[in-house]
């Protein structure tokens, strides 16, 4: 009877096999470590949103302070979306009847909202709060990165746990006087010394919570 | 003595003395005389034959067919209530906030349990040199695997999330955090870990030899390459063998610690914590004497019906069941001993929480669960003194799924009286099961019967080489007429 016998070319399979075998465990911790980190899944997420709104005109170019539509985030927990009306404070005036305005004057109109595309989400079970951040010296840029040059705005930053970890560990080196919290060009690491830093930490009286239950409640 | 060498003559079963119910009677224990463990074969090419049948015969028997189809349902009902928990949330089980903890631990300890007398068996008992284990490793260690991955799906989906169940094991991520390390709930998913890849070794290295032999016997190419190709060329050369017998110790002695561990560090998840009723020091023995308890239970369970349904009688004998049922006798005894040794601590500590837990759990509102366990883990099973009783198939097969039934039971008790009444009376509650922790509970039973259906059916059930190295056959002497036959004649008198 015959009998099955391995073909002589299946040894060749045997070194690839055994470093398979030594590799992929290595592998699969890479993966895992990486390839599930928000920095891999959501950092550069850029949403096409429904009106071209440019943030690199109005906050970069016209220099317009975020806090005029995000009027909330000094006061909340939640930074505002501006609602149309917002937008037609100024649009009433300046081209009104540009093309790209078209959804912007329908939503006027109608009074239905615009659809906006959220691009920074944080889990259910994880609560932040603007106002606590933004009134002790954490920059907007800090999170949400140059959005004054961005055309189309993308979440630059991973916003993982680790993340939010690395600064909550080590604060200093992300502190700025309030005044210039908006202020995207401002960088704290060649403007202020390192006293100044330690000074704002004792000003703002920072004291960065690492529990579970300060961001898990 | 006259009669000796008649009797001791081949594994043709004539030493066997008489019968019990049937079946040939050969757990005699006379001084000189071994009882074969074969019975009814001469040559080693009817173990061959006996156990290749099962795989080869065209059609499994009816019964297998029955029992499938019915292990695949519950299969499908495990499936069903393990996809509605992770869609809806650890909300469909009856949890509560003190019991936070029941089906499913009380599942996963039940399942780990089990698994451990496959490893008592494969690996103690061969280090022991104790022959009669070869008719039955092969499937107890089988059950181990399948065990260990019921067990799994437990600890698996108790967490809620159950997409970020990789957390469990301590791999670098985005959040910075590491499992904790000082806690026996990560020494689990080691332990538990390390038992399933062991025994699946353990298990695939000691059934090269017999899927070779089905490999050689197999008339179709498909069944060719397939036992060929998990045979890895085995060619029963002296060096496969040398080699084959090296790696089989060394498993063994792997494996032999893992039998006390395991369970140890399952006993863990309850000794360190602080409840009354968890955190005692006998947990880790009582645990590893439970465990070994209903695993044997358990080989019993699936040995009496599969002995039936294959025709292997010959080969998983009276004296094979006999000796299971003895140690059930004896590991019930231990934990019937931990019982009693539990309440003794809870007096004797002079610590009232303890002296409560204790109370509580014998007459408070889960009274009927206690004295279940008590009475299918140690009143039952004293039965077995008599050797009537051990003997008897029938009574075997029930006292097995009684003791089967007290040792879940005993896992039911210790997690959910400790925790439905611990030190706050205000918190206490009382845990009812959902349809959806029953339906899980049977499932996992569908899924252990599924796969040990298809393993019956497609693999080798009897270790077929080990069985004959304890056939006198294997003996080199074996057949030495005059001389020979004289020599073992004189032994057996002065014996």
């Amino acid at each position: 009877m015959s009998r099955f016998l391995f073909p002589k070319w299946s040894n060749l399979l045997l070194p690839g096999l055994i470093a398979a075998g030594a590799v992929m465990p290595l592998y699969a911790v890479f993966f895992v470590a990486y390839g599930f980190s928000p920095k891999t899944l959501d950092a550069g997420y850029q949403p096409v949103q429904p009106v071209p709104f440019s943030h690199a005109l109005h906050a970069g170019q016209l220099g317009m302070d975020c806090r005029y539509c995000h009027n909330t985030v000094e006061d909340a927990s939640h930074a505002a979306v501006p609602p149309t009306q917002t937008c037609m404070n100024c649009h009433t005036q300046i081209r009104p009847e540009s093309p790209k305005l078209v959804e912007v004057q329908e939503s006027y109109r109608t009074g239905k909202p615009i659809e906006w595309i959220r691009i920074h989400k944080l889990g259910d079970y994880s609560y932040f709060n603007h106002a606590a951040h933004v009134n002790r010296g954490v920059g907007c840029v800090s999170c949400h990165g140059r959005i004054d040059q961005m055309e189309v705005v993308y979440q630059s930053q991973p916003l993982s746990m680790g993340w939010c970890l690395d600064c909550h560990r080590n604060p200093e080196p992300h502190l700025r006087p309030v005044s210039e919290v908006t202020n995207m060009a401002y960088q704290p690491e060649f403007e202020l010394t390192d006293t100044e830093r330690e000074g704002l930490l004792a000003k703002y009286d920072i004291h960065p919570s690492e529990n579970c239950s300060t961001c898990h409640r | 003595m006259s009669s000796l060498p008649a009797d001791m003559g081949d594994a043709a079963g004539v030493g066997a003395s008489g019968t019990i119910g049937g079946e040939v009677d050969n757990t005699g224990n006379r001084p000189g005389r071994r009882e074969p463990l074969v019975l009814g074969m001469d040559t080693f090419g009817e173990v061959t034959r006996t156990v290749c049948r099962v795989t080869e015969a065209k059609r499994p028997p009816m019964a297998w067919y029955i029992a499938f189809v019915i292990s695949v349902g519950l299969v499908g009902l495990l499936g069903f209530c393990v996809l509605y928990l992770i869609f809806t949330g650890v909300g469909v089980w009856g949890l509560n906030n003190p019991v936070m903890w029941a089906f499913d631990i009380t599942n996963f300890v039940f399942w780990i349990g089990i698994g451990h007398a496959g490893t008592l068996i494969s690996a103690i008992l061969f280090l022991f040199r104790q022959k009669w284990r070869t008719g039955i490793n092969r499937f107890a260690e089988a059950m181990t695997i399948f065990a260990v991955m019921c067990a799994g799906i437990f600890p698996a989906i108790h967490v809620g999330r159950v997409w970020v169940v990789y957390w469990l094991f301590p791999i670098p991520n985005q959040m910075e955090m590491w499992p904790q390390f000082r806690s026996p709930l990560l020494w689990d998913v080691f332990a538990v870990s390390t038992y399933f890849t062991v025994s699946l070794l353990f298990w695939f290295a000691g059934m090269v030899p017999d899927l070779a032999t089905l490999r050689d016997r197999a008339t179709t190419k498909f069944r060719q390459f397939a036992y060929g190709v998990f045979a890895l060329g085995w060619r029963g050369s002296n060096r496969h063998w040398h080699r084959y017998e090296r790696a089989y110790l060394l498993l063994a002695a792997l494996s032999t610690p893992l039998v006390l561990s395991v369970h140890s560090v399952v006993s863990f998840d309850f000794a360190t914590s602080q409840l009354p009723g968890w955190h005692t020091t006998i947990f880790p023995p009582y645990f590893v004497a439970g465990a070994i308890f209903s695993g044997f239970a358990m080989v019993v369970t699936l040995a009496v019906p599969a002995r039936e349904m294959f025709g292997l009688k010959n080969l998983i004998t009276l004296r094979h069941l006999d000796n299971m049922n003895k140690v059930i006798l004896v590991t019930g005894c231990m934990v019937g001993y931990a019982y009693g040794m539990e309440f003794f601590i809870a007096w004797y500590s002079g610590a009232i929480y303890e002296k409560f837990a204790f109370i509580n759990r014998a007459f408070g509102q889960y009274w009927w669960a206690y004295w279940i366990m008590v009475s299918c883990n140690v009143i039952t099973p004293q039965l077995f003194w008599f050797k009537a009783i051990r003997t008897s198939i029938p009574l075997m097969f029930v006292l097995s799924l009684v003791v089967n039934v007290g040792m879940w039971f005993e896992r039911y008790v210790i997690i959910v009286t400790s925790l439905a009444n611990d030190f706050l009376p205000s918190s206490w509650d009382m845990f009812i099961p959902t349809w959806v922790d029953i339906g899980t509970m049977i499932g996992a039973f569908g899924l252990f019967f599924t796969l040990f259906l298809l393993f019956c059916r497609f693999l080798p059930m009897i270790a077929m080489a080990e069985v004959k190295a304890v056939m006198p056959q294997a003996d080199p002497h074996h057949g030495e007429h005059g001389h020979g036959e004289a020599a073992s004649e004189e032994k057996g008198s002065h014996a």
